[in-house]
């Protein structure tokens, strides 16, 4: 058996394959956050159970109306992103002058209603979602065995996040997007109209997490809980980051994503603590987060 | 000294920030393509006269027309739309931005705004610092750059807040320069100053702000006579 460090290497890059393919939804999922936080100042803790209705979207389009994978990721983030417009219209809209406390408060409470009512429709158990036949299979490489389904959740991860970040950083709208981070005030009296901007942010924001629901429904059986399951972990790889900041949620979600399927490898008992340990001490040394401003 | 073709004309304008009353019912009037100072002491109103007509205070009562149109009531992205930009007192350069993306970032509203070869033209060092970042520029560019975003866009109104606030005299006399040949390409300014020396080199006419309304108005070739008057308003 190869070894690698004293470890073999078939379940070190397994390990590693898991915390990419983990990192792969950490990225996702916190990019989606730092948007909303950037522009809306919202701490949006209803994300979990937003990336959980994009799983059930593609599991009851499958079921109900026999819609495939490819369908179901176009149709899970449109609807998601359809719900949170409400929710940010008729909601969260008017928590914006408050405390981020309020808008924090208000998407949890949320977050526990959404898991209830699908708790209450569809059990706990979880749902299977096959793995889509063109996707199915997978590769030997040699020195592992690469599932094509997984390579594929991180191709398309890297490929959304890269996507977002060249729409924010390299054209006119994420111009305004960065403007209106700033000074939302100045950017409306140039003619912008700032709250459809914010309206349309938040929606985009959601339908990453939608997005992520549908990729993730495969790898992880699709269930009312397997948001907040999630969600906490991805609250820690937003403020290692740094709150608000992109590439730092992207880079962070990847690296902590890593780092995690690492320890599992070295030290399996600290496995699902690593990061929050991560958190503390960037949380003591450098409170902005790694890739934050300011002090 | 009522001017029939007033471009902007504001009339018992009320404004409040929050539970603050600040401006108590403002009556003023400038004409197409005069240059027109708002002077008076800190804490006047003056830079809350540029917010309540750009409408970015909560709230408003009064009048201000603009071309004819009431924008007491319209959100602040309809009234850029109808042709008025603000050079903010704090400049608003946006940090994330860099100097290009600063300059191109306010919207075309109207057609007739000059084009970006003519700004750069007379602002060449913000060609040259183009790919800066937006907030590494000195406080001199700073300030060209917040008045030069906004003439491409076609605005015919521009609020100019204190655009000689803290800069060299060198600076500041270049900036007046600018004014001047805005003046003469049509543009309609409405300008606040606290240093009516520089204020004296560039308008037409000089309105005093005080406590939230306008107390007098001072042609400029009358501002010699009416110096001590304006030294008592200003308390210089």
């Amino acid at each position: 058996m190869m070894t690698l460090f004293g470890i073999p290497t078939a379940a070190l890059f397994g390990q590693l394959l898991l915390g990419l393919i983990n990192g792969a939804f950490y990225a996702m999922l916190s990019l989606g956050l730092a948007l909303i936080f950037g522009l809306l100042n919202i701490i949006n803790f209803s994300h979990g159970a937003q990336y959980m209705m994009g799983a059930f979207v593609a599991w009851l389009a499958l079921t109900y109306l026999g819609a495939n994978y490819w369908v179901a990721l176009v149709l899970a983030p449109v609807a998601v992103a359809a719900f949170g417009i409400v929710l940010e219209r008729t909601m969260l809209s008017r928590l914006y002058k408050l405390d981020h406390l309020y808008g924090l408060l208000l998407t949890f409470g949320l977050a526990l209603i959404i898991e209830g009512i699908f708790r209450q429709l569809y059990g706990i158990s979880g749902m299977p979602y096959a793995v889509p036949k063109e996707l199915a299979g997978g590769w030997n490489l040699g020195f592992m065995y690469l599932p094509i389904y997984r390579a594929w959740v991180v191709v398309a991860s890297l490929v959304l996040c890269l996507g977002t970040w060249l729409l924010i950083e390299k054209t006119k709208l994420g111009a305004y997007l960065r403007a209106a981070t700033e000074n939302p005030a100045l950017v409306q009296a140039f003619g912008i109209n700032v709250p459809v901007m914010i309206t349309l942010t938040y929606g985009f924001g959601v339908a990453l997490a939608g997005i992520a629901g549908v990729l993730a429904a495969p790898i992880y059986s699709v269930n009312p809980l397997m948001g907040s399951n999630l969600i906490i972990v991805v609250f820690a790889v937003v403020v290692i980051g740094g709150m608000g900041s992109i590439l730092g949620s992207v880079v962070t979600g990847f690296m902590l994503g890593m780092l995690e399927g690492l320890t599992k490898v070295i030290y399996p008992e600290a496995a699902s603590t690593v990061i929050f340990m991560v958190m503390v001490v960037v949380l003591l040394i450098k409170p902005a987060g790694l890739f934050g401003k300011g002090a | 000294m009522h001017k029939p073709d007033a471009l902007l004309k504001v009339s018992g304008l009320e404004a409040w920030y929050g539970e603050s009353h600040i401006l108590h019912g403002m009556d003023f009037e400038v004409a197409a393509g005069e240059v027109v100072t708002l002077l008076g002491r800190n804490g006047a109103g003056k830079t809350t006269t540029m917010k309540s007509i750009m409408g970015m205070v909560a709230k408003r009562k009064g009048s201000a027309t603009f071309g004819g149109t009431e924008t007491v009531g319209l959100a602040s992205n309809r009234i850029a739309r109808l042709g008025i930009a603000l050079c903010p007192e704090e400049r608003g350069i946006f940090a994330s931005l860099n100097v290009r993306e600063n300059m191109v970032l306010p919207p075309v509203v109207q057609e007739g705004g000059m084009s970006l070869d003519e700004v750069y033209g007379l602002f060449p060092r913000l060609l040259e610092r183009a790919s800066s970042q937006g907030t590494k520029l000195s406080g001199g560019e700073q300030q060209m750059l917040a008045i030069a975003r906004i003439l491409r866009t076609g605005a015919k109104l521009l609020l100019l807040d204190e655009p000689t606030e803290g800069l060299a005299p060198v600076i500041v006399q270049h900036i007046g320069d600018i004014i001047r040949q805005l003046k003469s390409r049509g543009f309609t300014i409405l300008l606040v100053e606290q240093n009516f020396h520089f204020a004296a080199t560039v308008a037409d006419r000089h309105y005093v702000v005080e406590h939230g309304k306008v107390i007098d108005m001072i042609p400029n070739d009358q501002l010699s006579q009416s110096m001590d008057k304006l030294k008592g308003y200003l308390g210089v």
